[in-house]
């Protein structure tokens, strides 16, 4: 009797995982297949197979300038991020604050926010700054969208992080500021560069703030591809998306090479 | 009396600093319109209760949230039971699939799902090919297409909530009560389901906010019928630029938000307190 229920769920848990996973991954893989189409419209199965849409991609100006702005973009507000967040990680861990709780969550509201408001708070404010349009706007904007997801994951890597290794280190005399470069920073430095990582693909992928803040002139990936998608699609999307997809997949890597390596090293 | 005041407090200045120039300042900006533009008053609040199809849009976000939530958590529970129970190498599998569309951009995969579900699409050549349906099924562009959008991207956030609860409970509770003599669906529905309730709750908040403020999703897989508040945000700025309209939208929309978490916050607190 007792077995049997037991079978039942397996199986029943079995088929449900399956049929997810396919329908996590089912796209994905159509995406790539569409990409090295040989048609010029979203045509599935494609009729034959070429390499024109990523041919397309790297020159056709609309693509290689957006591209250009998403680095621009990408570079800067990911580096700020990573060190605003994890220096305010560190002070709500391991400093005592009054109110520390209320801060950090004070510091995860632009991802708990709808992206919306955000957007067309920033658009509103830039309009009398003349932001909009600006590189220095849309870096800003990321700045705020992606320091919560380097906080979230620089103050986890903290709170894994024995406190008593920092203490031995200044009780044997190493002053702060050597204690947390020499011991601290090393055994962090996988959280903060997965937090780095982290900001970088939600910078990439941030749609909402930048199509409310860019323009036609600066306009990053997200957005030409929003109005691709809008537009008249040709695979020249799923050409972008596939590479969209292949940077994910080794980021995803990366992540889990670094958050093993801070595994072990927690443990030893 | 009082505590030396701790240096490490300075390293929060910059982070929040960017927070109320940046975010906290623009937003509290917006909302302020609400009242004030075009005459200071609660007249935008008044004219959302009046127009129908405002009020349309509303109850299309909320019927939207609501449907999606319960779906999340019945498919997000076995995959996170199979996570939290299976061997480590199924886990991993599972890990790494849920993870990868989580990392892989929304648009990239809300346009990925409009290729698999238009006419002449995967899924309808699969369903005629079966002889299920002798017509294409119309899947985009109405409540089925924003559906399976909106759970492609929101299962990761039901189920890893749910691993961690899972992960938390001592097999030896379901054990203790098969051996009790308890059916298996009774112990599970006794036993197991109350304490994954803190996994659930969570996951079901964090769905059902991320989907009220949703743009992208009933914008490329909705039709007319599933206009959502974001997009009336939207349109309120780029088409009317009524800053008023918009600020009063925005502050609804984070209303319920702000009131779902806190039930969250009192329930799943009262949850801990009661063990």
């Amino acid at each position: 009797m007792t077995g049997d229920g037991m079978d039942l769920w397996r199986r029943l848990r079995g088929l449900v995982c399956t049929l997810v996973a396919l329908y996590l991954i089912a796209p994905l893989v159509i995406v790539v297949i569409i990409s090295f189409s040989a048609a010029s419209f979203l045509q599935f199965p494609p009729p034959g197979l070429s390499l024109r849409w990523y041919v397309n991609l790297f020159h056709d100006p609309a693509w290689t300038d957006s591209l250009a702005v998403s680095v621009q973009i990408l570079i800067p507000s990911a580096t700020l991020a990573t060190l605003l967040g994890t220096a305010a990680s560190y002070a709500l861990v391991r400093g005592r604050i009054p109110g520390a709780q209320i801060l950090g969550a004070a510091l995860m509201l632009p991802i708990i926010v709808p992206a919306i408001i955000t957007a067309a708070a920033l658009f509103g404010v830039y309009r009398g700054l003349g932001l909009n349009g600006t590189l220095t706007g849309l870096i800003i904007g990321h700045v705020v969208i992606t320091m919560p997801y380097v906080v979230a994951t620089v103050s986890s890597g903290l709170r894994t992080m024995d406190p008593r290794l920092e203490d031995a280190a200044s009780t044997l005399g190493a002053p702060p500021l050597a204690a947390f470069r020499r011991v601290t920073l090393p055994l962090l430095l996988p959280a903060i560069l997965s937090g780095l990582l982290f900001a970088a693909v939600a910078s990439f992928d941030e749609l909402i703030v930048s199509l409310f803040v860019s323009t036609a002139r600066v306009r990053p990936v997200a957005v030409q591809m929003w109005s691709n998608i809008r537009g008249d699609v040709d695979p020249t999307i799923a050409a972008i998306a596939s590479l969209c997809f292949a940077f994910a997949f080794l980021a995803l890597l990366a992540e889990g090479f670094l958050r093993r390596r801070s595994g072990t090293e927690g443990q030893r | 009396m009082n505590p030396p005041p701790d240096r490490r407090a300075l390293l929060l200045v910059p982070a929040v600093l960017v927070l109320l120039v940046a975010f906290v300042g623009p937003v509290g900006w917006l909302l302020a319109r609400a009242f004030t533009q075009p005459q200071p008053g609660l007249q935008n609040f008044q004219a959302i209760w009046q127009r129908q199809g405002y009020l349309q849009v509303l109850w299309n976000t909320i019927e939207i949230s609501a449907m999606v939530t319960p779906i999340c958590l019945l498919l997000g529970f076995p995959i996170a039971h199979a996570m939290a129970t299976g061997s480590p190498r199924l886990r991993r599998w599972l890990v790494f699939i849920v993870l990868l569309p989580f990392w892989t951009s929304l648009l990239v995969r809300t346009f990925a799902t409009v290729i698999l579900l238009q006419r002449t699409g995967p899924v309808n050549a699969l369903l005629i090919g079966l002889g299920l349906t002798a017509e294409p099924l119309p899947l985009l562009y109405n409540m089925a297409g924003v559906m399976a959008g909106a759970l492609q991207v929101l299962l990761p956030f039901v189920i890893f909530p749910l691993h961690a609860a899972m992960v938390r409970i001592d097999p030896a509770y379901m054990q203790a009560a098969l051996t009790l003599g308890a059916r298996p669906m009774r112990a599970f529905f006794r036993v197991y389901l109350p304490l994954t309730m803190p996994g659930l709750l969570t996951g079901a908040t964090l769905v059902f906010i991320s989907t009220l403020g949703y743009f992208v999703t009933p914008a490329m897989l909705g039709g007319p019928h599933q206009t959502m508040i974001a997009q009336l945000i939207q349109d309120q700025i780029a088409q009317f630029g009524n800053w008023g309209m918009a600020g009063a939208l925005s502050l609804l929309l984070l209303l319920v938000s702000g009131v779902t978490l806190l039930l969250l916050h009192v329930t799943v607190g009262l949850k801990a307190a009661a063990r």
